[in-house]
């Protein structure tokens, strides 16, 4: 049995608390110069395991075949996951601190919102663990990637991938013509901001976010009233999830409907918005393709 | 007669406060306008096809929880009763969050209520088994409990399965009910059953009065007891099943209407029935003006406010009655 352990199994009831609240501190206090010291050392990690959505899919684009061990069950669901195709040769993780250990791995890439008790606990036992914060900006996204190159030890790849989609995302940035408004628009009435990353592919594409007031600037909920007085060209809506949910009625309300049949009616196709991947620019693509119907339709 | 004059006046007016608030901030005039006479733009559709269905509901189901309150305060002879207290709304809720979740409520238009209304059905049913026919105190609040606890369970348990990552945020929904976002589908969907039930529960108005004098006396005027029973069981079922399938569980008006209402009825059972179901009406919309006045852009729950005005009644009933107990 690892060392690290046995505290949380023999201790006393106070004991092993201390140790706990000693893990949560140490793992939030430690991060930073874990990170810096643990990117100096340049060596290829063999044995890598993600736990998040957004580093399963960068993990899968850049690892070399054998290196990543396993995602998270997330990536496999189309309704989240660009590569959902991909990731089923993968065997899935629930991110549980037990099953990603007995994984062995020397690398574990883990989101900023992973459970902080988990991660702390891995590093507790000696795992390396990277943390990566979500990706707001369509400018950031090289950055994350070049990232996870280095942790990775595929430097040449991600620069490769960089390249790439810094060369379509300027091809986006050179569109022109009028830019009709829209909202974007989720289950409860959720609508991503204008600071998020929905909202930037919004306007990359080209389109005038109406969800533009300091109320919404970081996402925000807005009732079903405003947004119809707001009347926006297009309501870009997210796809339900199956089995039917209070929440996400809203997405069916006939005074919604009725202000997306005037106009143009898209669908929110999630797997490629959730995540700072170059699959940003295929939801850029397809709202550019919206802006398009919409301007022509006018003609 | 005065307090239904009253009772009506108080009722038209809230229904037209509740039309005119709302956070798209349409001055009232124009909303009127707009809802009566239409017109192309948005705010008709604001105003038909999102305030008018709230504003409809609060009034059906406020009347409908007011009345079923009444009927079983009278029919049980004891103050503490309402659907929402002794487990009615929580089965109906069960029973409307599994048609949602087996799919059942997309297939018919009326699966969601008529599921409502089996589990609103089961859940009196239980309560008047296991609290006797005469309900005392004591077994009614536990039987209450009891029901509620396992219904409110089960609904978190079956929402907490559903493949939806939203079902599990609905449990509040469920357990304190709202009218945010509701449309004219689902008014249509509650009205015939709030219909059916409160003509159910209205036919009880001359057994309730002769049960005041006790059993006996009730059979002797000629009151068949087993018809009544099945009116009550029936008419609740209706009443609390459509009304929680659309707005989920609101507690607590038809334990506060009634007893606000009785002394101004001379304490008659049969004539609190239509006062109550007016009664219920009026502090639904009133609860669903505050929590829209309160916080306009998210979605406060009604059984927050309704609780916070019934919990202490509640308390004080309890506290009066305990030597009952």
């Amino acid at each position: 049995m690892p060392r690290g352990v046995a505290p949380f199994m023999s201790g006393s009831m106070h004991s092993s608390r201390s140790i706990l609240g000693f893990a949560l501190t140490g793992g939030l206090l430690c991060c930073a110069p874990v990170i810096a010291a643990d990117m100096a050392r340049a060596e290829v990690p063999a044995r890598v395991v993600s736990m998040n959505l957004c580093t399963d899919q960068l993990a899968m684009m850049l690892a070399a075949p054998g290196q990543l061990r396993s995602v998270s069950f997330l990536a496999s669901d189309p309704r989240s996951s660009a590569m959902a195709d991909e990731a089923k040769a993968y065997p899935a993780n629930r991110g549980q601190a037990e099953e990603i250990y007995l994984m062995q791995p020397d690398l574990v890439v883990a989101g900023a919102y992973t459970s902080r008790a988990t991660v702390a606990l891995l590093q507790r036992l000696g795992v390396r663990v990277e943390i990566f914060a979500p990706v707001t900006a369509l400018d950031d996204v090289p950055a994350q990637i070049a990232r996870m190159g280095d942790v990775l030890g595929q430097q040449d790849k991600a620069a490769e991938v960089i390249a790439t989609y810094e060369a379509d995302l300027k091809a986006f940035q050179q569109e022109s013509g009028r830019s009709p408004t829209a909202v974007l628009y989720e289950a409860n009435g959720y609508t991503p901001g204008a600071q998020s990353l929905s909202g930037q592919i919004l306007a990359t594409a080209g389109f005038t976010n109406l969800a533009n007031e300091a109320a919404y600037a970081w996402g925000g909920n807005m009732p079903l009233e405003v947004l119809v007085m707001k009347a926006p060209e297009a309501v870009i809506t997210s796809r339900p999830y199956p089995g039917g949910s209070r929440a996400e009625d809203i997405l069916s309300h006939p005074a919604l409907r009725a202000t997306q049949d005037r106009r143009a009616d898209a669908s929110v196709s999630d797997s490629d918005w959730v995540c700072g991947t170059p699959y940003v620019l295929r939801a850029v693509a397809q709202m550019v393709s919206l802006r398009h119907t919409l301007i022509n339709g006018e003609d | 007669m005065r307090l239904y004059v009253i009772l009506l006046i108080l009722m038209g007016t809230l229904f037209g406060v509740a039309l005119m608030i709302g956070p798209a901030g349409i001055a009232p005039l124009d909303s009127l306008h707009a809802l009566i006479l239409g017109g192309d733009g948005p705010m008709t559709l604001v105003m038909r096809e999102i305030r008018l269905p709230r504003a409809l509901l609060a009034l059906m189901i406020g009347a409908a929880l007011g009345m079923s309150g009444a009927a079983m305060q009278g029919y049980l002879r004891n103050p503490l009763a309402d659907p929402g207290l002794i487990g009615v709304s929580g089965s109906a809720a069960l029973g409307a969050v599994i048609a949602i979740q087996t799919g059942i409520a997309a297939t018919t238009t009326l699966a969601l209520p008529v599921s409502a209304l089996a589990g609103a059905l089961i859940g009196v049913v239980l309560v008047l088994m296991l609290a006797g026919p005469r309900g005392g105190s004591l077994t009614l609040i536990l039987a209450g409990i009891a029901i509620s606890a396992l219904a409110g369970a089960l609904t978190s348990l079956v929402l907490n399965l559903s493949p939806n990552p939203f079902a599990a945020n609905d449990i509040v929904f469920w357990m304190m009910g709202s009218l945010a976002d509701r449309s004219m589908t689902h008014v249509w969907l509650a009205l015939p059953l709030i219909v059916v039930g409160l003509g159910m529960l209205a036919l009880m108005r001359r057994g309730l009065d002769a049960l005041t004098l006790g059993e006996d006396a009730a059979q002797a005027m000629g009151i068949n007891l087993v018809q009544l029973r099945l009116l009550l069981v029936f008419g609740t079922a209706c009443v609390v099943g459509a009304s929680t399938a659309v707005a989920g569980a609101i507690g607590f008006v038809g334990l506060v209407v009634p007893h606000m209402l009785r002394g101004w009825v001379g304490a008659r059972p049969g004539r609190l029935l239509w006062a109550s179901a007016l009664g219920g009406a009026v502090m639904l919309l009133a609860a669903d003006i505050v929590v829209r006045v309160i916080l306009p852009m998210r979605d406060l729950k009604l059984g927050v406010v309704t609780a916070l005005v019934g919990a202490p009644l509640f308390l004080h009933l309890i506290y009066r009655t305990r030597r009952g107990l």
